[in-house]
């Protein structure tokens, strides 16, 4: 006869609970490591690809004397004037579409509320093809025309949603009515356009880094440089916020504010880089869900989401460089669409945890 | 249901205070209401266009048609079919919308959001590029077969891994969907100029040379789907009512969630084909229909769906009447419904009380 189990006296109830939410997190905080660093090292790999890469037969070391030395040597100009800004262009849009969808999905609680869903880059799409086929003007002009449109939009939304506060919900919805009279307007325009011209629209559309100026590079970091520290600072009620407006206003969080800051800087993000680059397609929808998965928990992953956008959006450019036929002339923005839609969708059918989208 | 959770639920429980009629004899008034509308509708659609109709000739030329009468011609030919085929359309769109807000849970899904319009799109510009089709009618079959591939890819895609068909997986997996397919039609329209030529037209949703040949050649082959695909939408308001609980309440309910969930796909698919092949993609419709609908029934999906059916044509019949006068030649349907609709949703969202949450 077998000793019946002894109750476990609460201090060791509690200490057993304690023990595994200590093991919880260590975990937890190990997977966080092991991801960022894979994803770091895919970022390096693809720097190294993308400036190694190409015509003109350089070596590492004529590169590397192309960038840091004083004398740039017979590399100079093939990397110092085409690969890096291209490079680094790709890297800050990444940064901006990724941050700018993890916000939006987070702040409106809704997975499929990215800036590509509700009508920031539907906005900036109809700015810059009014620009591109209504007035006839390229280059600077359209990524500010795509830059106002995007801003334009933020401003509707928020004249619509705003009520005595803010509230995802109507946002969202209001978000998307926009987003459909912005395609309206794209398509009034590609159908009323010269075939040609249609055409180029289309190249634009689809987005891509083709606009690889290094004044075009040195604005949007400027702007980077200004944003994402700010949203460094609202990560923290963000996190708080996802606990429902009453937990987190319990917790000395000023929901409206809050949501206010996070939804005016996605807009930027969005806004600056669709004016950069297009709206790259899927970037800003699959970056923070595809970052959540491989951490395998629903918090607020920045920093993983912001890793894999750069990921997509370089490793795309250079899928569509030297990867395609050349006489295609592929935009980077076919390749995030035709590679993350079946990359989320695999991750999707093969997930194992409830991991929060 | 952590997955739903996180989401806002599309209907019953965020019941609106007032507003919304409740009795049953409020709620028919509404639909006799709607239905004097789209009479109303129907009537200015066979008079006005780019010939106008008297009210008397238009009777005649319904009861007593005289051969060689330039009027009757009009009336007969072109106007009784075009009415018919936005009506049929339309209604299609409605449903297909509210279905699809239903079964995801999320009040921003539209036709467009399970991937089927793109799908369908992507079916029409392959028959453009490789098969050489350029009529309507031609379109009209490789729309529906796009539409019914993706749905079996999307739904299948969204059954595979642990959890089986959830509302969130649903909407990533044809989010993700959208996005490859539409990264695929950019490829496609790039290299080949001719069929964007064709394909922009399409896309925008028209009902511009919905004449009888095209009635003739179309209704026989749709009417069928569509009649199906409504019994179907009607038939599974009490279903989609049990699921907006989530679906462990819809469970214990009584209902069969899975078989529930896949008569709805079945519906969405019958519905959303026919549309696009009729009229093209206009999701719109099946974005603010459902909505507007909601306002005047109240949560209750079996009136949601009905006054959907009513709604969508109407709708699109008034956007079409208004493209047809507002301009000398003609503004496309799909165009004018974003611009005269989104207003009306924006409208809609803002009297919107449902608490975020």
């Amino acid at each position: 006869m077998s000793t019946p189990m002894a109750t476990p006296s609460l201090s060791e109830r509690l200490d057993v609970a304690h023990l595994g939410l200590r093991t919880a997190r260590r975990l937890r905080r190990r997977r966080y490591a092991v991801v960022t660093s894979a994803l770091t090292a895919a970022v390096l790999a693809l720097t190294f690809a993308a400036l190694t890469a190409g015509p003109g037969d350089f070596t590492v070391a004529e590169v590397l004397q192309a960038i840091f030395s004083a004398d740039p040597g017979r590399a100079d100009f093939t990397v110092n004037e085409v690969r890096l800004p291209r490079f680094l262009l790709g890297v800050l849009v990444g940064i901006a579409f990724a941050l700018a969808g993890a916000l939006f999905q987070s702040v409106l609680r809704n997975p499929l509320a990215s800036p590509d869903i509700v009508g920031v880059s539907q906005g900036a799409s109809a700015g810059a093809v009014a620009a591109l086929l209504g007035a006839g003007v390229t280059g600077v002009p359209v990524s500010l025309a795509a830059l106002g449109g995007g801003l334009a939009v933020g401003v509707v939304l928020y004249a619509v949603a705003w009520r005595g506060g803010l509230t995802g919900h109507r946002f969202v919805l209001a978000g998307i009515g926009v987003a459909y009279v912005c395609a309206a307007v794209v398509g009034y325009l590609l159908t009323r356009s010269d075939v040609d011209q249609a055409q180029t629209a289309l190249q634009w559309l689809a987005g891509s880094l083709s606009q690889n100026t290094w004044p075009l590079v040195s604005v949007l970091a400027v702007a980077l440089l200004m944003l994402v520290p700010l949203v460094a600072l609202v990560a923290r009620p963000l996190q708080t916020l996802t606990l429902g407006d009453d937990q987190a206003a319990g917790l000395g969080a000023r929901p409206e504010l809050s949501r206010f800051a996070v939804i005016a800087l996605g807009v930027a993000l969005a806004s600056v880089a669709t004016a950069a680059a297009g709206p790259v397609a899927f970037v800003a929808f699959v970056s923070a869900p595809v970052a959540r998965r491989m951490l395998g928990d629903g918090r607020l992953a920045l920093l993983p989401a912001a890793l894999v956008g750069v990921v997509m959006v370089v490793g795309a450019d250079l899928v569509a460089q030297f990867l395609l036929p050349a006489d295609l002339r592929v935009p980077t923005g076919v390749v995030t669409g035709v590679v993350g839609g079946p990359y989320l969708i695999w991750l999707l059918a093969t997930g194992r945890r409830r991991a929060e989208s | 249901m952590s997955t739903s959770g996180r989401q806002r639920v599309a209907a019953p429980p965020a019941a609106r205070p007032g507003g919304a009629p409740r009795s049953t004899t409020s709620r028919a008034a509404v639909v006799v209401g709607l239905l004097l509308l789209l009479a109303l509708a129907a009537l200015a659609s066979l008079m006005w266009g780019a010939r106008d109709v008297a009210a008397g000739d238009v009777w005649r030329a319904l009861v007593s048609p005289v051969d060689g009468d330039n009027d009757h011609f009009v009336v007969r030919h072109e106007r009784v079919p075009r009415t018919l085929i936005a009506l049929v359309g339309g209604a299609a769109l409605g449903a297909s919308g509210a279905l699809m807000q239903g079964i995801t849970r999320n009040p921003i899904a539209d036709p467009g959001l399970l991937g089927i319009n793109s799908g369908a799109s992507l079916g029409v510009i392959s028959a453009i590029t490789w098969l050489g089709v350029g009529t309507v009618q031609g379109y009209l079959w490789f729309a529906f077969l796009g539409a019914a591939v993706t749905a079996v890819v999307v739904y299948g895609a969204a059954s595979l891994g642990w959890e089986g068909v959830t509302p969130v997986k649903l909407a990533l997996v044809g989010a993700a969907f959208t996005a490859t397919a539409t990264s695929l039609i950019t490829v496609i329209l790039l290299a080949d100029r001719n069929t964007l030529d064709e394909f922009r037209f399409w896309q925008v949703g028209s009902l511009s040379n919905r004449t009888y040949t095209f009635f003739e050649a179309t209704m026989p082959f749709v009417a069928p789907f569509v009649a199906v695909g409504l019994v179907l939408a009607i038939a599974s308001g009490r279903t989609l009512n049990a699921l907006a609980m989530g679906d462990d309440v819809a469970r214990s309910l009584g209902q069969d969630v899975v078989r529930g969930r896949l008569l709805v796909v079945v519906a969405v698919v019958l519905l959303c084909g026919s549309a696009v092949a009729l009229v093209g993609p206009i999701a719109f419709v099946g974005l603010a229909v459902p909505h507007l609908a909601r306002v005047l029934v109240g949560p209750d999906y079996r009136w949601i769906i009905a006054l959907s059916i009513l709604v969508g044509p109407a709708l699109l019949l008034v956007a079409d009447v208004i493209g047809r006068v507002i301009v000398p030649g003609e503004l496309e349907a799909g165009l004018v419904v974003a611009v005269i609709g989104a207003p009306v949703l924006l409208a809609v969202v803002r009297r919107s009380k449902e608490v975020a949450a």
